[in-house]
């Protein structure tokens, strides 16, 4: 059954909707603020932008980080840059038209219009923002910002510094959150986990951690919730994400009553250092703009094993500028990826196990010479030397598809507030503008807009509604309710005291989820990829094994708590993989395909955003916000 | 071509910091050099947890040399002999077969030890807490274009800015001296125009800080240039100390 969900949009025209309801906006007496208590779990870009913003404002924020510190987010590993629709000079032309299309076309109109209209709309205050914090962003010689052009973009709109845009970004949101922390606006609460939520009367009233070094549960009582914990890429086990980066918050919420929308939507990122061997424990990513400089291809004949110096001109493949000459290695990512999957199940993968395709700086170094070529992407290249043992300067790089992005995540409204009233979600975390494929560079952006404008401004005109009349009592019990659970969940884990690993587990599920549910789905696969899953969670809570000190740091039960909201997780992905019957950006079926391979989409039936409600003891529910397009009309992807 | 290596390990264990700790030894046969040392010491924690014995903790998130989180002592060294190199980004082929390899977490006053090899470094978040940041609050940014910055002026203020925070420059210092992470931080913002109108204030608030946190004085020895895996520069340091404030 699927019921129709309400995202509150904007009245009017779409255009300048998010100023006029800026301006529209009353605020709330300073004295007011202070009795309001606002919990950010998360310390990446989202997060600790919309702390310290709030923070500013004169909320008293508390920041939650299972790492030491906020600037260890994963936000930090971000390289290629941020996108803005910036007039850089006097006579150019504002370019916010650009960037919302191409956002809407990007993610194969799965995206809400609003939304990304919105995005487009604030991106140039986010790079004025930046800047103002202290961002070293690239110039040009006149001293102006410098830009580059990424994938699925014909314009150049990217905003960088060097290789290492997110780490900036990011540090520039950190300095200020700690600013905030040292006025006392802020207080800090690193090396905790988030692992329960406090409901009362359906409103979301505050949290439960679990402090990691000394196992202790703690209660954080809230008005307002602000989860910003990233995406859930490790549900793969092998990704580009940070080894300790988790779905658990985000799961915990949508068991809670948290819709959880497109799930099955992840992004599998096309240039990607390949699987070494054994116990590796994450893929690394090479940033995408290498694209720009570096051409993609593969020997004709398939098992060439030659070695690629050996090949000449005439027998190599670059299929990307081969099946789609106006964009070339510059497609999307779904797309670049998908071709590389196909030619190596073909065989004409190269590298020791045929599962890589080459990525080659030859033509641009003979074309620019080698000191432009490392001055542009000096810290990739090192990256990859120092992984691979390999020199990139004078072979081809090796790369290879790999999990990167989840473009699922919470069920938000216009107003990033989700179905459980008081919990906003930022960023990754959330479902809003990327639809069925993110855009490079628009991650860094979304962050950015949700934390430093959005959420401040939604959060503000929502507490103007709001009573809090509960009782102390009534709170006092739903915190202890909360507390019973977590204690509940982590004895029951620890007493299984079996033979295994958790690393195991989640390495299982990983290989697992590639395979059901990675680059290509069908429908057989990913029925069998639920059994899978359903055996390996029972296996799962039959025979891990975890020490039982609780008082001092325990990482395998860290990590357990993880994985089994994982393998929760795994099966929603599979069932939303099952439920949408067609191919749409980095979902692609097998079963919907064009004659030359690409994703065909079903409008009719699936120009909406499926969001589900858990529901305890059976099968979940699918809720729809359809999607309808005013400023930009459906029409079919093409980057031939 | 996979080339295989076998690695005799002297590591630091400490349940907590009230807890004595020791050394305790461990050998790991027959490892794929591809293997990086923090895999390496994956599969060792695997085989303990398998045994009923307490994981070896260590700090680490990203595994791409760009968090910042992980940071301890290879035979003495931070971060161990590769340079430019943070430990998750050193890989067995960096070892020699048969030998022992000591791991032990950084010796700074100012960084306790948590466990085994983690330490606690919140005082290089006190230490931006000070003064580390620029002042202007959100929506009150003027156009990015209207402060024009040289290349080389946006070049030198990042390459100071890709400072991870990992702590190894302190842990070199025999003074633990954190003059180089202070410095960079500073070369950061004062080197653009946006760092201007706090400068001499932020200079005094950081170097006030590095006392009260008991950082030592710089002991001049370079030694946290040679093993920062950013290879941030210790000019920054003399032009620290040229710096009002």
């Amino acid at each position: 059954m699927s019921y129709s969900l309400d995202p509150c949009l904007p009245l009017g025209t779409l255009e300048g909707a998010w100023e006029r309801i800026q301006k529209g906006l009353p605020s709330i007496p300073l004295g007011k603020k202070n009795e309001i208590h606002i919990v950010v779990v998360g310390g990446g870009l989202s997060g600790s932008s919309a702390a310290a913003t709030l923070a500013e404002q004169g909320f008293p924020v508390k920041l939650i980080t299972y790492n030491d510190s906020p600037r260890r987010a994963h936000s930090v590993a971000a390289q290629g840059g941020i996108n803005a629709a910036k007039r850089m000079r006097k006579d150019d032309c504002d370019g916010v038209n650009e960037l919302f299309e191409d956002t809407l076309r990007g993610g194969d109109f799965r995206a809400r219009e609003a939304s990304c209209r919105r995005l487009a709309e604030i991106s140039s205050s986010i790079i004025d923002q930046c800047v103002a914090q202290g961002v070293p962003f690239a110039r040009e010689y006149d001293g102006l910002l410098s830009t580059r052009r990424f994938g699925g973009a014909l314009v150049s709109r990217t905003f960088y510094a060097r290789g290492q845009t997110g780490q900036q970004l990011l540090y520039g949101a950190y300095q200020s959150l700690m600013r905030q922390v040292a006025r006392r606006r802020i207080e800090l609460l690193p090396r905790r986990d988030v692992i329960e939520f406090i409901k009362l009367n359906g409103v979301i009233r505050g949290v439960v951690t679990r402090n990691l070094l000394n196992g202790k549960l703690e209660v954080f009582r809230a008005h307002v919730v602000i989860l910003a914990t990233g995406g859930y890429s490790n549900v793969y086990f092998l990704s580009t994400n940070s080894m300790k980066s988790n779905a658990s918050a985000i799961w915990r919420a949508h068991k809670q009553g948290a819709f959880f929308a497109n799930p099955a939507f992840t992004q599998i990122h096309p240039t990607c250092i390949p699987l070494g061997g054994e116990y590796q424990s994450k893929l690394t990513l090479m940033s995408e703009s290498l694209r720009n400089d570096g051409r993609i291809w593969v020997p004709k004949r398939n098992y060439d094993k030659r070695d690629p110096s050996g090949i000449s001109e005439s027998e190599r493949d670059y299929f990307l500028e081969r099946l789609y000459p106006s964009y070339g290695n510059m497609v999307p990512r779904d797309v670049a990826s998908r071709r590389a999957k196909e030619l190596c199940d073909r065989g004409f993968g190269v590298g020791h196990d045929g599962r890589s395709v080459y990525l080659d700086l030859r033509d641009a170094i003979q074309r620019k010479g080698s000191e432009e070529i490392k001055s542009k992407y000096g810290n990739l290249l090192e990256m990859y030397e120092r992984i691979t043992g390999e020199d990139p300067l004078s072979m081809p790089m090796r790369i290879y598809p790999a999990p990167h992005y989840t473009m699922g995540g919470l069920w938000v409204d216009y107003n990033l507030m989700s179905t459980l009233p008081g919990l906003f979600v930022l960023g990754e975390a959330n479902c809003t503008v990327h639809g069925a494929n993110r855009l490079g560079a628009n991650a860094l952006l979304q962050c950015l807009a949700d934390g430093y404008f959005i959420a401040p401004s939604s959060i503000n005109a929502w507490l103007l509604g709001q009573a809090f009349s509960a009782s102390s009592r009534e709170i006092k019990h739903a915190c202890q309710d909360a507390m019973e659970n977590a204690k509940k969940r982590i004895d029951n884990l620890i007493n299984v005291q079996g033979e295994i690993p958790v690393d195991t587990f989640h390495r299982e599920l990983g290989e697992l989820m590639i395979k059901r549910c990675g680059i290509i789905r069908n429908e057989s696969g990913l029925l069998a990829g639920l059994e899978e899953v359903k055996l390996l969670e029972q296996k799962f809570h039959h025979q891990v094994r975890i020490p039982s000190e609780n008082d001092c740091p325990n990482l395998e039960l860290e990590k357990a708590l993880r994985v089994a909201d994982f393998l929760e997780l795994a099966q929603l992905m599979l069932l939303d993989a099952l439920s949408r019957k067609e191919s749409c950006g980095a979902h692609f079926r097998e079963e919907y395909q064009t004659t030359e391979g690409e994703a065909l989409r079903d409008d009719e039936k699936y120009s909406h955003i499926a969001a589900w409600e858990h529901v305890s003891g059976s099968d979940s529910i699918k809720h729809l916000e359809n999607l309808s397009f005013n400023l930009l009309k459906l029409n079919k992807r093409s980057y031939k | 071509m996979i080339k295989r290596i076998s690695l005799n390990f002297r590591i630091w264990r400490q349940k907590s910091q009230s807890i004595k700790g020791r050394f305790e030894y461990y050998a790991l046969k027959d490892l794929s050099t591809d293997l990086s040392l923090l895999e390496a010491l994956d599969k060792l924690n695997e085989e303990l947890i398998i045994n009923g014995d307490r994981p070896i903790n260590f700090d680490h998130d990203c595994r791409e040399g760009i968090c910042g989180s992980c940071g301890f002592l290879v035979n003495g060294q931070p971060h161990g002999p590769k340079d430019a190199t943070t430990i998750c980004q050193l890989y067995l082929r960096n070892f020699r077969d048969q030998t022992t390899v000591t791991l032990e977490p950084w010796k700074v006053k100012a960084f306790p030890v948590i466990q085994d090899l983690v330490v606690d470094r919140s005082s290089l978040d006190r230490l931006i807490m000070s003064g580390g940041a620029c002042s202007d609050d959100v929506g009150k940014a003027p156009d990015a274009n209207l402060l024009k910055v040289s290349q080389d002026d946006a070049f030198s203020s990042f390459e100071a800015a890709t400072c991870i925070g990992c702590g190894a420059c302190i842990a070199s210092c025999r003074n633990a001296s954190a003059s180089l992470f202070v410095a960079a931080k500073l070369a950061h913002l004062g080197q653009l125009p946006q760092g201007q109108s706090l400068r001499s204030e932020r200079t005094s608030q950081m170097k006030q800080q590095m006392i009260s946190e008991k950082f030592g004085s710089c002991s001049n020895n370079l030694d946290c240039e040679a093993v920062c895996p950013k290879e941030i520069s210790a000019n920054w340091i003399s032009w620290m100390n040229s710096e009002d404030g």
